[in-house]
């Protein structure tokens, strides 16, 4: 078929960032996946909830101190994080690799927490239906702190290596601040259920 | 990469097409050989091997259905015994939903959509490898397990108790869970890509009023699939948990629940009907417009009622749990909202022939099956509606009346359309036509034998013949339609095997195709056939919903994409205005070697917990492999 050429695109960026890049609508295609299923989760535990003659089963409810230190760690964390991708918005490299280091103590500091927060639980994942539950919704967000973690070093790495100053390494740098967003948002409703909703 | 002396690094007016060809097809070509076959990115080798694959499921699965209908054709018969008649019926029915309808669906999307919307390649290439080398381990999984005689045999939705620890001994329902994590994996990836491909890779001017029916169809689909599959991702996690370390999600005695499970399966499986029905609708919009010779009718109001059905699908689950005992005010609401999705499939319908209508139909192979859909739907449909009413429903749940009802929606609301698909997009795919001749053959055949076979079904139920029995007596008045029922499912696999034939055999002795064989106006037509591997030479620019037709002997393109990366243009998504060039990754072995780490990690913990720690391990490394910049020019943007 003849061709007519009736657009020039040659003057546009070659890397689109934040709503301009399909990573970035990727990462909230992941985030919508992962939040239904912390609203599942959430949704099964009020499902057991509903059918229990007692509510936490056979255990105290779960101790307050570690997982309240976590949500105030991870509240912390907002700040450098907001920091960080305005920074790499602006492809301020110094900067970046400055509030990475900085978020990456941030992704180990909630990891030492949480590691208390399990025993403070007071029940096992075996004993009954509320010990599975409560087991399964703090393991699944562990994962996704584990996981960001993961990510927040490898991507350190990369921005101290010689791919760093570019627009696309810059853009991940925004990609993983905003999934660290969902990952602190995440945690407010579970902690308000893990650790609230016995006390009512 | 340095670029030639004589070719520039960006395309522009001056530079002849042939440059731009020699030069992308440099750029975007697969290697040869078994490396290349490995480390593929190419979505229309990708799409075109799940197709392939999904489709040696369908023969798998349907050697199953005659096995199963060989045992039941006469009373008190012996080919299987109980036992392996319930490995049969488990395997054929996960098989044919997870391992044949949805993916199919989803691959045809995989081959289809970028070239659709006009773009060069899928979003996120890389994920699309994976996505299938994990739905091919999944499917191998199943099948090993069914030769070693320890499938599954718990029933395609494995109903706690039966598939709980108490009940269901041996790894039999672990391996059923472990293939759901496989299939929905992969299925979840896929959806990604199609959300992200179709958002932000539509060429300029495809605003979303202007999309391709079937891309609409597969953006809902997609949808559909990122918020129902967490749901069976939930329950086969929870099952293997409780039947690994001892949790008691399903354990009454502990303070779980057997109806959760249910509540959990259906709220993902109800959804799952319309994330292999909705594609199926979209092809026959597609093939509707094509072959009535204008536009569909009601383009808003299709495109409404797929959105529609997609939202009321996650009203509709417990439908599916009429006689667990529910309170009677949530029945109601549930029959109500069962009863209203039959609107939106009745907008649709009345579309479909109102185009025809007011078209001037040609009526080759592709619109027969559309037909064939079109009467064969609308009775699964009003059997649809019946089974919404409770107190019908009590009577016939468990029968063979249901068995008849989902054969006709997804037999005839999903492989129908499938087969048109296949005839209509044949020719794309290889370059060669189908046989029209053997087509006509293939529709008549499905459709007599497929009526033959799944309409006495209705009365089997009605007579009170039960699901899932390896053999009935003879003193039950059930022998001779089931020996109807039997033999008339040797017309149907016939006019499968007449199909499979058609297919092998143009593939290489069919006629040339050319570009756009039937005249159709949507932008995959407008490249060669097979597509060269960068799909567009240079992207489409569209003005209207029906590309080709509105701009008859010429395509307004694009240039300014480089020639030194590969490169696809984005835009924004509601307008389609371009907005930046986007480097696309090159072919990686990474993928595949996550895959198999991901393999090992899933298939280690069906039998200790501790798979899932160590085997993180090299899926990390893996996926770091996978991450980390190479210095392409891709990488560096």
């Amino acid at each position: 078929m003849r061709e007519r050429i009736v657009l020039d695109v040659s003057t546009l960026p070659r890397h689109g960032m934040e709503s301009a890049s399909p990573t970035w609508w990727g990462t909230l295609a992941f985030m919508l996946i992962e939040g239904s299923g912390f609203a599942l989760g959430i949704a099964i535990y009020l499902y057991l909830m509903s059918l229990a003659p007692a509510w936490p089963t056979d255990a105290a409810p779960p101790d307050l101190g570690p997982g309240t230190v976590v949500t105030l760690i991870l509240l912390a964390s907002l700040v450098p994080n907001h920091f960080l991708a305005r920074w790499s918005r602006s492809g301020d490299l110094r900067k970046v690799r400055w509030g990475i280091g900085v978020m990456s103590l941030f992704g180990v500091a909630p990891l030492v927490a949480r590691a208390f927060e399990f025993p403070a639980l007071n029940v096992s994942w075996d004993s009954n239906a509320y010990g599975s539950i409560v087991w399964v919704l703090l393991g699944l967000h562990t994962t996704h702190l584990l996981t960001d973690l993961i990510d927040t070093l490898v991507l350190a790495a990369i921005m101290v290596s010689r791919h760093a100053d570019s627009r696309r390494r810059f853009g991940d740098v925004q990609d993983n601040a905003l999934y660290w967003n969902f990952v602190v948002a995440t945690w407010i409703p579970l902690y308000l259920c893990i650790y609230w909703i016995p006390r009512l | 990469m340095k670029p030639d002396g004589d070719v520039p690094f960006t395309d522009h007016a001056e530079v002849p097409r042939t440059a731009v060809e020699m030069r992308l097809a440099d750029l975007w070509r697969t290697p040869p050989g078994l490396w290349g076959a490995l480390t593929t990115v190419d979505h229309k080798i990708i799409g075109r091997r799940y197709i392939v694959t999904a489709f040696v499921f369908l023969l798998l699965g349907g050697a199953l259905a005659l096995l199963m209908r060989l045992q039941l054709a006469w009373p008190e018969s012996r080919v299987l015994d109980a036992d392996l008649y319930n490995q049969v019926f488990t395997v054929h029915g996960a098989n044919m939903m997870f391992l044949f309808a949805v993916p199919v669906m989803e691959a045809m999307a995989v081959y289809l959509v970028p070239l659709m919307v006009g773009t060069r390649n899928i979003a996120f290439p890389r994920l699309n490898a994976f996505s299938y080398w994990i739905y091919l381990a999944g499917g191998i999984l199943l099948w090993l397990s069914l030769l070693l005689d320890m499938a599954p045999d718990v029933g395609w939705f494995a109903y706690v108790p039966l598939s709980g620890p108490q009940y269901g001994a041996g790894k039999r329902a672990d391996i059923w869970a472990q293939m759901i994590t496989f299939t929905e994996l992969s299925a979840l990836a896929v959806a990604v890509e199609l959300v992200a491909t179709i958002f932000k890779q539509r060429a300029p001017g495809m605003s979303l009023n202007r999309m391709p029916l079937f891309v609409w169809s597969m953006l809902v689909t997609a949808f559909l699939v990122i918020l129902a599959m967490p749901a069976i991702m939930a329950a086969s996690t929870t099952l293997i948990l409780d039947r690994l370390i001892g949790t008691h999600f399903y354990n009454p005695a502990e303070g779980g629940d057997v109806l959760l499970w249910q509540h959990l399966f259906w709220f993902f499986g109800h959804p799952e009907v319309y994330i292999i029905f909705i594609p199926a609708v979209g092809m026959v919009s597609t093939i509707v417009q094509t072959f009535a010779r204008r536009p569909v009718f009601g383009y808003l109001a299709m495109v409404l009622a797929l959105i529609a059905t997609g939202i009321l699908s996650f009203g509709l689950w417990v439908h599916h749990m009429f006689v667990t005992g529910l309170p009677r005010l949530g029945e109601s609401f549930f029959t109500a909202s069962s009863m209203a999705i039959a609107l939106p499939a009745g907008v649709q319908i009345f579309c479909w022939i109102a185009t025809l209508w007011d078209g001037r139909p040609v009526f080759r192979t592709p619109l027969l099956f559309a037909l064939a859909f079109i009467v064969t739907f609308v009775i699964g449909g009003l059997t649809g509606v019946m089974v919404a009413s409770v107190p019908f429903d009590t009577q016939v749940h468990d029968t063979y009346f249901v068995v008849a009802h989902f054969h006709y929606v997804l037999i005839g609301g999903a492989v129908f359309p499938l087969i048109g698909g296949i005839y209509y997009w044949f020719p794309k795919l290889t370059g060669r036509m189908m046989s029209e001749r053997l087509g006509r053959w293939v529709a008549g055949l499905l459709f007599v034998g497929f009526n033959l076979t799944f309409f006495p079904m209705h009365i089997l139920g009605l007579e009170g013949m039960p699901r899932r029995v390896y053999t009935y007596q003879p003193d039950v008045p059930w022998a001779g339609l089931n020996l109807f029922v039997s033999a008339s499912s040797l017309i149907l696999t016939a006019g499968f095997l007449l199909f499979f034939y058609d297919a092998l055999r143009s593939a290489r002795l069919g006629v040339p195709a050319g570009d756009n064989p039937w005249d159709a106006p949507t932008l995959e037509w407008a490249t060669a056939s097979p597509p060269p591997a960068y799909n567009f030479a240079r992207i489409p620019v569209v003005d209207g919903p029906s590309p080709l037709w509105e701009q008859r002997g010429e395509l307004t393109v694009a240039a300014g994409l480089q020639l030194d990366r590969r490169q696809l243009l984005v835009t924004t998504v509601g307008d389609a205005r371009p907005e930046a060039r986007e480097s696309s990754p090159t072919g990686s072995i990474w993928p595949l070697l996550a895959a198999i780490a991901t393999t090992v990690m899933l298939i280690a913990s069906i039998f200790t917990p501790w798979a899932v720690v160590w085997g993180s391990i090299p899926i990390a490394v893996a996926l770091i492999g996978w991450f980390w910049p190479k210095g392409t020019p891709e990488d560096e943007a």
